[in-house]
């Protein structure tokens, strides 16, 4: 397993990364001028703490609603992607300390990415 | 009275320049999209601190995928610090959902004049350490960095304190939605005593998995309205992604120190709200 060493690693990581963030601002762009073109001429209103809409609070409520009919929606899917950039990272971390057989290092990583799951897809 | 054409424009106009600012300074643009949006255009502090807190894995992601490259930036020194700073982001996330916003409105001007005065001194020049902390050998913490006479290696040291210091950016980054790339820069090169190229580039590194570990808190509480957020990370991208390309050079000093004053006067102002909130 010689081919699986830290610079491979980093050149894989440095790869999803910046797909990672073009694809979600692609995504955001689209949800944003989609929303510009419906409500652009609304008065905006976050001068007063509402919080988003429950739709938009979850994995499992924005990725239901993200559709052309709810921009919002669409942005916050884009948005989702961009949170699940670098968690993704770690996830790739992990299966690369495994492959390197770095006991250690699985458990550390792993315990980080038990940290950003749990904050993701917990109910908070 | 603004609509939401004028309003995002104007969001990602004053994004675009924090992001500038925050590249060339290499001090990150979040610390300054929040007073901007809450003191320039009344914004809720806590819609502030999500859209501020999605910018900054954005920019760190986009950083962090030429920084890795570079071969600078350790990746076990950031993963094993992550468990320190993914903690104290889940506490800070905790604490921003019960603090009154005119407590946060306090915090945030205290942690920006760290900022100012951190941005008017400069780059701190290293300090190498010849004590070896066991702790770092068996982490297998210590590396090398490509300089010009090849690979240079380096010893970590002060492995506790390090973790420590970097619980609390961890805190402060859930807390106000910002990279505190510069606390985490201190824990390293300070009290770590890792060269300053290592610890910036592996610090923007970690920012962007700090944030995502309070992301999905700031989520399910509503703080990141979409329609604000999008303005708001696409600005600050534009805006890095244009500082990372500039040369500045000689200006950088200049530079530098207008981050500093602007740092500074909104310090005031934020420190100004927090207290007539808090009366």
């Amino acid at each position: 397993m010689a081919a699986w060493n830290d610079q491979r690693l980093e050149r894989i990581i440095g790869t999803v990364l910046i797909t990672g963030v073009i694809l979600s601002a692609a995504v955001v762009l689209l949800g944003g001028l989609c929303y510009l073109i419906r409500h652009g001429s609304e008065a905006p209103a976050y001068h007063v703490f509402h919080g988003s809409p429950p739709a938009d609070r979850s994995v499992r409520g924005i990725v239901e609603a993200a559709s052309p009919s709810n921009c919002q929606a669409v942005i916050q899917f884009g948005l989702l992607l961009l949170i699940l950039t670098p968690i993704t990272r770690v996830a790739l971390s992990l299966a690369a300390f495994a492959m390197e057989r770095d006991k250690t290092y699985v458990v550390l990583t792993a315990i980080v990415l038990a940290i950003l799951v749990y904050s993701l897809a917990g109910e908070h | 009275m603004m609509t939401n054409l004028e309003f995002t424009a104007l969001v990602f106009l004053i994004a675009a320049v924090a992001g500038w600012l925050g590249a060339l300074t290499g001090l990150g643009g979040g610390v300054v999209v929040t007073p901007a949006l809450t003191l320039l255009l009344g914004v809720d502090i806590r819609y502030a601190i999500g859209a501020s807190l999605i910018s900054v894995i954005a920019t760190s992601s986009g950083a962090a995928a030429a920084y890795v490259r570079e071969g600078y930036s350790n990746i076990r020194i950031g993963m094993f610090l992550e468990i320190a700073t993914t903690i104290g982001a889940l506490l800070g996330a905790y604490l921003a959902t019960r603090t009154p916003t005119a407590i946060l409105s306090l915090i945030f001007g205290l942690v920006l004049l760290q900022a100012a005065w951190q941005s008017s001194r400069g780059r701190p020049s290293d300090s190498p350490s010849n004590k070896e902390d066991p702790l770092a050998t068996r982490l297998k913490l210590n590396g090398t960095y490509p300089s010009d006479e090849g690979p240079c290696p380096y010893k970590v040291s002060n492995v506790k304190t390090g973790f420590s210091l970097m619980f609390g950016a961890g805190a402060i980054s859930g807390l106000l939605g910002i990279g505190s790339g510069a606390l985490k820069v201190i824990a390293m090169d300070q009290a770590m005593h890792i060269p300053f190229k290592v610890s910036t580039t592996t610090s923007n590194f970690m920012i962007g998995v700090t944030a995502a570990a309070s992301a999905g808190i700031y989520l399910s509480r509503g703080y990141v309205e979409p329609a604000l957020a999008m303005p708001v990370m696409l600005g600050v991208l534009t805006g890095s992604m244009l500082g990372a390309r500039q040369l500045v050079g000689a200006r950088v000093r200049v530079l530098r120190w207008t981050f500093a004053i602007v740092v500074g006067v909104m310090a005031i102002e934020m420190i100004a709200t927090g207290v007539k909130g808090a009366l």
